[in-house]
């Protein structure tokens, strides 16, 4: 017989006095080679910035997490994995908390440079081009940018887990 | 594991807690294909986290003030094995209700002996242990008059994607229940009662503190190949 499971319940706005630094915006080193610097914003429905939102980064190399500042903007030190699931792109599995979400929202953060390997991606195959386009990141200043709608027109493809 | 996890979990879209309103996606989800997912993460280094860690109550010159309690349990996948190697991180209000935390805004006591925050590391048999202080219910203006009931905040972080769970855990009894839209959230088979603790004769401790009893359930772990374990 299956355990039930513990449900979620949400994050709440103080957080960050909870969050060590074991697992940090740092997935990689800043000057290792292939480092990559994701950032984006987190915005509501209304197109506020989220200022109290946790945003993390999870692949085979390793977790990466930062909190929104004041105007719902995170960033996240890391490389495109090296290893993925067979028949995928290489992509990032991200984990948005934030208060007024009771359950952690999933997606996926696909590459602007594997225009092919995206094409032939299943997942991103099911979605519409403009579902598409809130999942694969935008080069920007030497970086990767990655904005997350919660809702509205631009409403980023969450996942159930 | 689709089906359980949308049957354990609340839905975002649950406009009785008013954040949610401009927060909760309108889409439906969308569906993973099943082989897909399921990643793991090199596991967390031990000597990140420090003997004390888990104590709340002695991170200070003092000790705090409050009802000095244990919470201690056991991490569990759904086919009941230890998940072990797991972060666990707590945060919660000192016993007056307050956080320390620059936007709490509650006209309640800060707490110069507590902090409020505590980690550990899951054992060999998935268990945990933590000693801090009761905290306090406090204010919030979901609603007129309301009151979350006392809780504190657990976060589980282990190798698995599937298993990450941020949650809260409550105390027996609690008057406010009822009228907290974040409990009740979770709906069905009594699945909000898995979120309160049992008060425990055993964690008890004679003179000194009182023991409460807490699992928590996380998704199983299902291996998925990875592209270079292919042949070729």
């Amino acid at each position: 017989m299956r355990l039930p499971l513990t449900p979620s319940q949400t994050v709440g706005p103080f957080f960050q006095i909870g969050l060590s630094t074991t697992i940090g915006s740092h997935v990689v080193g800043e000057g290792m080679p292939g480092a990559v610097r994701i950032s984006g914003q987190v915005l509501d429905g209304a197109g506020e910035p989220v200022p109290d939102a946790l945003i993390e980064t999870w692949q085979p190399e390793g977790a990466g997490r930062c909190a929104t500042d004041d105007e719902g903007h995170f960033a996240i030190i890391t490389s495109k994995p090296a290893r993925t699931v067979a028949g995928d792109a290489p992509h990032l599995d991200v984990s948005v908390f934030a208060r007024g979400l009771l359950t952690r929202l999933v997606t996926r953060l696909y590459f602007p440079d594997e225009r092919e390997t995206n094409d032939a991606d299943p997942v991103l195959q099911a979605l519409s081009p403009a579902e598409r386009s809130t999942l694969v990141a935008v080069s920007d200043d030497g970086g990767l940018r990655f904005d997350i709608h919660l809702q509205g027109a631009r409403e980023t493809v969450f996942f159930d887990r | 594991m689709s089906i359980s996890t949308r049957r354990a979990h609340p839905p975002n879209d649950s406009p009785d807690y008013q954040s949610s309103r401009l927060r909760a996606p309108k889409q439906p989800l969308r569906v993973l294909p099943g082989r897909l997912g399921e990643l793991t993460a090199p596991l967390l280094a031990g000597e990140t986290v420090g003997a004390l860690d888990n104590d709340l109550t002695r991170q200070h010159d003092a000790e705090p003030l409050g009802e000095r309690i244990t919470i201690s349990g056991r991490v569990l996948d759904e086919d009941g094995d230890p998940v072990s190697g797991a972060l666990i991180e707590v945060w919660q209000a000192n016993a007056a209700g307050r956080y320390a935390h620059r936007s709490d805004q509650h006209p309640a006591p800060l707490d110069p002996n507590f902090s409020g925050a505590g980690r550990c590391l899951t054992d060999a048999d998935g268990g945990y242990r933590f000693v801090t202080i009761k905290p306090g219910a406090y204010p919030w203006r979901n609603h007129p008059n309301a009151w979350r009931p006392a809780h504190v905040h657990f976060s589980v972080f282990s190798p698995a994607f599937a298993q990450r769970l941020v949650t809260q855990m409550y105390f027996p009894g609690d008057p406010l229940f009822g009228q907290d839209p974040i409990f009740n959230a979770v709906s069905g088979d009594d699945a909000g009662q898995r979120l309160v603790a049992r008060w425990s004769l055993e964690l008890t401790e004679p003179e000194w503190s009182l023991g409460f009893a807490w699992d928590i359930v996380v998704a199983g772990r299902e291996a998925t190949p990875l592209d270079d374990d292919a042949p070729g």
